[in-house]
C-alpha cells in the first residue's frame, strides 16, 4: 500500500530503519538510507555484512521486521515499486539452455512487455550490454563476464529508474569488469538512480558518488570517498614501507611504532612528512633493510580496517 | 518449452520412450487373437476304445486346447516319437512341457460316465504343474464338456444302465425301446448327425452349443466389431504413466530456477507465485496432452487403433487428464528442494500409483480391494474414462463421473502445490 505521505515523491529510493532478522542473526540492522537520481550509492562491506539482504528488502523478497521501503513513494513489494525498480542479482539468474535474445524476451514479458515494446527494449538491452553479436547464443555457452552483462541486461527491459546492482562483477575478468563499468556510467549518466554494492574498494571508488560502509547489518559510515577518509583519518597519510629480513620481527617492529603488517609491508598512518624519517632511522636501528618505500592517502580499505579493526576482503 | 525444444534427450524420453513401452504392451497384450492364452495338454488314451478315441478327438478340436498325443520329433528327419505313456506323460508335466496331462485308464470305455454319489466310472486322472492355477481348471471344464458333446450314445447308454438300476428295472418291453432307442442313436453318431465336434462349436465369440446338455446361443454386445480389443487400453494406460513421469520432469524446473536465483528474480516481477505455477500447469497440460494425442496416433497408425472415430470423447478425457496430471507433478515438485529428491519421490509415487491405478495390468484381474485402492489414483479413473470412450462407445456425459473427479483432482493437487510453493515467496 502507498503511503499517502509519501504519494508522488521524487525521492527515488528511501530506506528508513530496517531491520531484519532471521532467528538469533540480525542481517539488516536499522538501515536508513537515500539514493537520487542521477547518482550511485555504493555499498561497501565485506561478505556477510547484509549487504544482500539489504538489497533484497528493497526488491520485496524479504519482508523486513520494522521499517520502510519506499521507491517512488510507494511500498517496496507494490506493483508501482517493481516497476520502477530494476535488480542485477549476485547469481547468475538467467535461463541458461535459452538464448540471450530468448532470455530477454521471457524477463521483458514478465515486466508485462509486448510487442513491439518489447522488441524495442529487447534491441536496447542488447546494444547495451554489447551482446548484439551473441543475441542467438545460448546463455550457457557464453563467456562468464558475458552472462554477467547478460544477467544486467535482464534487469534493464523496463527501463527501471532506480536499478540495485549486487556485486555484478563476481568473478569477471578485468576487460569485461570494466565493460560492466562502462555500462553502469551510463545508466547513471541517464539519471537513474543507483545503488552498488561490493566488497571491491577500486569498484566503489571509481563508480559511487557515495558510499554507505556497511558491517554486521550496519551502515557504521556514509559520504563521498574523500568525506569517508577525512573523517577516519583526518589530513594523515599513509606510508607502506617494505623490508628484507625476518617477517615476524618486522611486524614487531611495525607493531611497536603503531603500524601494521598487512601482505609483507609495513603500513603506517602519519600525520606529516617528516615523520617517516624517523620511522625509517628507527627501522635501520632495529635492524631491518628497507626495499622499498612510498607515501599515499588512505584508501577505503583502510577506512574500513580504520573502522572495524578488520580487513575488508575475508 | 523452449528449452525442451532444444533438448533433444528430454524430446526422446516425452515422446519415443513411451511409444515404445506401449508397442510392446500392445503387441504382447493388444492382438486380434483371443484373450485367454491356448492351454498345452498331454492325453493318454490307455484305453483305446471307441469311447475314448471319440473323446480324445472331441478333445483335439477344442480351439483353446493344444492337446498332445505324443512327443514332438526332434527334428524334421527323426523318425516319429511314440505315443505318451502314463509315465512319460507325468514325467512330461514335471519337465514343463505342459502345465496339464490327461490319463484316460484302461476300461474307460465299458464305463465312462459316473452318475451319483455311488457312481462307479472310470476316472481320468488330471496331471496338473502347480504353479499355473488356471490350466488345470480349463481343461477340467472343457473335458466335462467333450465328454457330453462327443458320446451322446454312450451317455444315454450309461443312463439308461444307471435308470434301470435306480427305478428297479426295466420291462422287457421297456428294454427293447431304449436298445432300439440307443441302435438309432449310434447310427447318427456313426454318420456324423449328432454328436463330436461336427456340431458343436468351441470358442469365443458368437456360436451354437446346441449339443450339449442345455442349449446356449451365445453373442458378444462389446467389441464384436473391435479389431484390436487392449489397444486403447494400453494407450491410455501407458500413456498416463509417462504422462506423469514428463510432468513431474517438467515442473522440476521449478527447482532449477529457485537454485539458480531465477526463481527469485521472476518474483520481484510482475509475476506473482500463483500466476507463475497457474502458467506452469497450462504449458505442462498442453505438453501432457499433445503426448497422448501422440500415443493415440500412433497406435492408429501402427495398431489400427479406431481414433477418429472417437475424436471428441478423446480430446475431453484427453485434456482432463492432462489438467490432473499436470498439477500432479507441479505438487511433487513443489514439495521437494532438489531434483534429486524429485526424481527419487516421483518414480516412488508415480510406479505406485500405476500399478495400483491398472497402467500396468487391467484392474479387472486385481483382487476386489486392489481396484478400489485403485480408484485413488489419477491412473484408474483416467483408464476408465478412455475405456469407456474407445472400448464401451459410450456418449460424452456418460463421461461425468471420470471428467468430475479428474478436474477436481487437478484443482485441489494445484491449490495444495500453491500452499506449498509459499516457501518460495517472501523470507
Amino acid at each position: 500500500m502507498v503511503n499517502q505521505r509519501d504519494a508522488g515523491s521524487t525521492t527515488p529510493l528511501q530506506v528508513e530503519r530496517l531491520v531484519k532478522r532471521f532467528g538469533d542473526l540480525t542481517a539488516v540492522n536499522d538501515v536508513s538510507l537515500e539514493v537520487n537520481a542521477g547518482e550511485c550509492l555504493g555499498l561497501l562491506g565485506p561478505n556477510g555484512a547484509g549487504k544482500s539482504t539489504l538489497i533484497r528488502s528493497i526488491v520485496g523478497r524479504v519482508i523486513p521486521d520494522t521499517g520502510r521501503v519506499a521507491v517512488f513513494g510507494a511500498a517496496a513489494a507494490s506493483t508501482e515499486a517493481r516497476m520502477a525498480l530494476g535488480w542485477v542479482p549476485q547469481e547468475l539468474a538467467i535461463y541458461p539452455r535459452i538464448s540471450c535474445t530468448e532470455n530477454l524476451g521471457a524477463f521483458g514479458r514478465y515486466y508485462g512487455l509486448k510487442g513491439q515494446t518489447l522488441d524495442e527494449a529487447i534491441k536496447w538491452c542488447l546494444h547495451w550490454a554489447a551482446l548484439e553479436d551473441r543475441a542467438g547464443e545460448l546463455a550457457r555457452n557464453l563467456s562468464g563476464g558475458m552472462k554477467r552483462r547478460l544477467n544486467m541486461a535482464a534487469g534493464m527491459l523496463h527501463k527501471p529508474r532506480v536499478v540495485l546492482f549486487d556485486e555484478p562483477t563476481v568473478g569477471v575478468d578485468p576487460q569485461s569488469r570494466n565493460r560492466i563499468f562502462e555500462m553502469i556510467e551510463a545508466l547513471r549518466a541517464a539519471g537513474a538512480a543507483l545503488i552498488y554494492t561490493t566488497h571491491y574498494m577500486e569498484e566503489a571508488e571509481r563508480l559511487c558518488d557515495r558510499i554507505a560502509i556497511i558491517d554486521h547489518g550496519k551502515i557504521i559510515a556514509t559520504g563521498t570517498k574523500d568525506e569517508l577518509v577525512r573523517s577516519a583519518f583526518g589530513t594523515r597519510s599513509q606510508v607502506m614501507a617494505r623490508f628484507s629480513g625476518d617477517e615476524a620481527a618486522i611486524g614487531a617492529w611495525a607493531a611497536h611504532n603503531g603500524g601494521r603488517l598487512h601482505e609483507g609491508t609495513a603500513e603506517f598512518t602519519v600525520e606529516q612528512a617528516t615523520e617517516i624519517a624517523r620511522l625509517l632511522d628507527d627501522a635501520t636501528k632495529a635492524g631491518l633493510e628497507l626495499v622499498d618505500v612510498s607515501l599515499r592517502r588512505p584508501n577505503l580499505e583502510s577506512v574500513f580496517l580504520h573502522l572495524t579493526g578488520r580487513e575488508l576482503r575475508d | 518449452m523452449i528449452a525442451l525444444k532444444r533438448d533433444r534427450g528430454a524430446l526422446v524420453l516425452s515422446f519415443v520412450l513411451p511409444l515404445a513401452f506401449f508397442s510392446i504392451f500392445a503387441v504382447i497384450f493388444g492382438g486380434e487373437h483371443d484373450t485367454t492364452p491356448k492351454v498345452h495338454v498331454i492325453v493318454v488314451d490307455e484305453d483305446k476304445s471307441e469311447a475314448s478315441q471319440d473323446l480324445v478327438k472331441a478333445l483335439e478340436k477344442e480351439s483353446s486346447l493344444v492337446v498332445a498325443t505324443a512327443p514332438e520329433a526332434k527334428s524334421k528327419n527323426a523318425p516319429v516319437p511314440a505315443d505318451y505313456t502314463a509315465a512319460t506323460a507325468e514325467a512330461a508335466v514335471q519337465a514343463g512341457d505342459a502345465p496339464v496331462a490327461l490319463i484316460v485308464p484302461e476300461g474307460f470305455g465299458q464305463n465312462p460316465i459316473a452318475f451319483g454319489p455311488d457312481a462307479e466310472g472310470s476316472e481320468v486322472q488330471l496331471l496338473n504343474d502347480q504353479s499355473d492355477a488356471i490350466a488345470p481348471q480349463i481343461v477340467m471344464g472343457l473335458l466335462q464338456k467333450a465328454a457330453i458333446t462327443a458320446m451322446p450314445a454312450v451317455m444315454a447308454e450309461q443312463g439308461m444302465k444307471y435308470a434301470d438300476k435306480y427305478v428297479g428295472g426295466f420291462t422287457p418291453q421297456q428294454k427293447k425301446v431304449v436298445e432300439d432307442g440307443l441302435a438309432d442313436l449310434r447310427k447318427e453318431v456313426a454318420n456324423g448327425d449328432v454328436g463330436s465336434a461336427a456340431n458343436s462349436e468351441s470358442g469365443s465369440g458368437s456360436g451354437d452349443f446346441g449339443a450339449g446338455i442345455i442349449r446356449v446361443k451365445s453373442r458378444a454386445v462389446v467389441g464384436q466389431n473391435k479389431k484390436s480389443p487392449m489397444i486403447s487400453f494400453y494407450a491410455a494406460a501407458i500413456g498416463v504413466m509417462f504422462l506423469m513421469f514428463t510432468a513431474s520432469g517438467s515442473a522440476g524446473a521449478l527447482l532449477d530456477e529457485a537454485e539458480s536465483g531465477t526463481l527469485e528474480r521472476v518474483l520481484s516481477t510482475r509475476v506473482t507465485m500463483t500466476k507463475l505455477l497457474g502458467g506452469k500447469l497450462l504449458f505442462n497440460t498442453l505438453l501432457a496432452f499433445v503426448q497422448l494425442v501422440a500415443m493415440f496416433l500412433w497406435g492408429w497408425a501402427v495398431f489400427k487403433l479406431d481414433f477418429f472415430s472417437h475424436v471428441p470423447g478423446f480430446i475431453v478425457m484427453g485434456l482432463c487428464t492432462a489438467f490432473a496430471v499436470a498439477a500432479f507433478g507441479l505438487l511433487l515438485a513443489s514439495t521437494c528442494h532438489t531434483r534429486a529428491q524429485l526424481g527419487a519421490l516421483s518414480t516412488l509415487v508415480i510406479l505406485i500409483m500405476s500399478s495400483v491405478g491398472g497402467s500396468m495390468f487391467p484392474r479387472f484381474l486385481m483382487p476386489e480391494a486392489m481396484q478400489k485402492a485403485g480408484l485413488l489414483t489419477i491412473n484408474a479413473w483416467a483408464i476408465d474414462g478412455f475405456t469407456k470412450v474407445f472400448w464401451r462407445d459410450l456418449p460424452l456425459w456418460d463421461l461425468w463421473p471420470q471428467v468430475g473427479v479428474l478436474l477436481a483432482v487437478g484443482v485441489v493437487l494445484f491449490v495444495v502445490a500453491r500452499r506449498v510453493a509459499r516457501r518460495w515467496e517472501t523470507a
